[in-house]
């Protein structure tokens, strides 16, 4: 895909959480990002998608590749019209990792990117915002 | 015996009381479920171990972390053992950083070495 | 004295001027050193170039303030800006001259602009000279962020360079750790660790601290991720070179290594692996 484009893809399915790790993926090589970035935007977003699945009822995914003067990043975008997250700060601790947690996949994912937001009311809907950085994809003239 | 859902398809081989689940593509979470499902009851019928040999996985979420967990935890049970081996570089270092360590994962670096612990050699 | 932008007749002639003349502009721009040198295929290449950030600056000075920086027609140039500053850093020009080459471009325009008709009123002068400024000023921009990351690539490359994997046996591959360890090198250390492993087709890998002046918290939470992603690829890892204040300072600060190894010296470290590899060292006679 090109700059400035966004990619939007719907998460109803298991088969198109993956497909949402192909289109990730993609974009990633084509962005110049190095093996371990892309393994991790990608990663990331397998467990975002599933969080927008398995907790939102299903929603959507949108991806963006952007460019400034800082380099190049990957920003994803996930949307769902589910329940919402009560507790944002338990959602993203460290309780997940035992499988104790609410297993939302989050504070995984978190870790994964630079940038991590989300917006979340109960019963009011979920939009996870992640951007990854490469330090390695170089700037090219268009 | 294969396990069959949806995109992935994952061979499993038996060699004498060993199970080895070679995954060669990525899997989704349906797939994942169906192998752990019939390693599981396969272990059952009488393995005394499984290797899941996965080189060809450049992808493993907490999803896929948490079934060979659980596949691992299964076969223990079943006194038996459960090894990953083959994990890539990109991988491990990912895990690593989501804070998934997966301790009582027993690993090895290759197929053949995952053979060897069953062998009498001694385990990790 | 009054901004001449406000007033508007100095740029809007000035954007006359280049419309009209930006062919003329262009010829002989294309011979002064900033295009030639850049430009070095044919002359027609670089008339084309010339022409097309005439446009650009007729553009701005037609439509937007003659000291924005980051009018939209700059942003559409700036590839192209920037190929030219690449070109001229790899030749070894420095920041001084490139700016100086983009400096003279003033002149040529002055001496267009000031035989028009209204050309040698004072405050076109001053509008071109206010343009052609902010052209240096963005040229300069680029180049500062050209170089910014030329060094942090050289940062990358020296990160990588200090940071050898060493095969000390078969099978066995070590890491001596030297100066601090910040995110960055944690990364570079555990890319390039795990991918010897790979290459060298090893099972037991040494991370050795000798060189590391000072551990605390946030240096064990790297050097125990480093270990975790080694025994998840299959390999055991050791952690060498612990001297006797930093086993202090890691049983104070109660950082847990759980089960990963450890061993005072690197030679300590080889001995286990060499063990661990049934391979027995024997002292010859002779």
């Amino acid at each position: 895909m090109s700059l400035d484009e966004v990619t939007r893809l719907e998460i109803g399915s298991d088969v198109q959480i993956a497909g949402a790790r192909q289109a990730v993926r993609e974009a990633a090589v084509a962005a110049g990002f190095s093996l371990v970035e892309q393994t991790k935007i990608v990663t990331a977003a397998s467990e975002l998608a599933r969080n927008t699945l398995v907790h939102g009822g299903g929603g959507h995914m949108e991806l963006a590749v952007v460019e400034n003067s800082g380099g190049r990043a990957i920003r994803l975008t996930f949307t769902d019209d589910g329940p919402g997250i009560p507790d944002v700060d338990a959602a993203l601790s460290d309780g997940y990792s035992t499988g104790n947690g609410l297993g939302l996949g989050l504070g995984g994912a978190r870790r994964l990117v630079q940038e991590f937001t989300i917006d979340s009311r109960p019963g009011g809907g979920t939009t996870v915002t992640a951007v990854a950085w490469s330090r390695t994809a170089q700037r090219v003239p268009r | 015996m294969t396990a069959d859902a949806g995109a992935g398809r994952v061979s499993v081989l038996r060699m004498g009381e060993i199970l080895i689940a070679a995954i060669q593509q990525e899997l989704t979470d349906e797939s994942a479920l169906a192998l752990q499902s019939d390693l599981t009851e396969m272990a059952a019928a009488g393995a005394r171990g499984v290797v899941i040999e996965i080189s060809g996985v450049e992808i493993v979420d907490s999803f896929l972390a948490r079934v060979l967990s659980e596949i691992a935890a299964a076969t223990n049970m079943l006194a038996g053992r459960t090894v990953v081996a083959g994990m890539r570089p990109s991988v491990a270092i990912t895990l690593v950083e989501m804070g998934l360590s997966l301790r009582g994962l027993e690993t090895a670096r290759s197929l053949e070495d995952a053979m060897a612990l069953f062998q009498g050699q001694a385990g990790r | 004295m009054t901004s001449v932008d406000s007033d508007g007749s100095g740029a809007a002639t000035v954007a006359q001027v280049l419309e009209t003349r930006g062919e003329q502009v262009a010829q002989q721009w294309a011979d002064l050193p900033l295009f030639r040198n850049v430009y070095t295929t044919g002359r027609d290449a670089a008339v084309a170039a010339a022409h097309r950030l005439v446009q650009v600056l007729a553009e701005v000075a037609r439509h937007e303030r003659l000291d924005d920086t980051s009018a939209p027609g700059f942003e559409r140039v700036r590839p192209h800006l920037a190929q030219m500053v690449t070109g001229r850093t790899r030749s070894g020009a420095t920041l001084q001259q490139i700016t100086a080459e983009v400096a003279d471009l003033k002149r040529p325009v002055l001496e267009i602009v000031a035989r028009e008709p209204g050309g040698a009123d004072g405050a076109v002068p001053l509008a071109t000279v206010e343009l052609m400024g902010t052209l240096r000023v963005v040229v300069m921009e680029i180049a500062l962020s050209e170089g910014a990351e030329i060094i942090d690539r050289q940062r990358q490359q020296l990160l990588e360079l200090s940071t050898p994997v060493i095969k000390l046996w078969d099978r066995v591959v070590a890491v001596p750790l030297i100066g601090t360890l910040d995110s960055a090198r944690t990364q570079v250390v555990m890319e390039t660790l795990l991918q010897a492993i790979v290459d060298q087709n090893a099972d037991m890998a040494i991370l050795d601290i000798t060189g590391v002046p000072m551990v605390d918290t946030v240096v064990a939470q790297y050097l125990l991720k480093t270990a975790m992603a080694v025994r998840l690829m299959g390999a055991e890892c050791v952690i060498s070179g612990i001297r006797p204040q930093i086993a202090q300072t890691i049983v104070q600060l109660g950082i847990d290594l759980g089960d990963i190894s450890t061993r005072a010296t690197l030679a300590d470290a080889l001995g286990w692996a060499l063990e661990k590899a049934g391979v027995s060292v024997v002292v010859g006679q002779g």
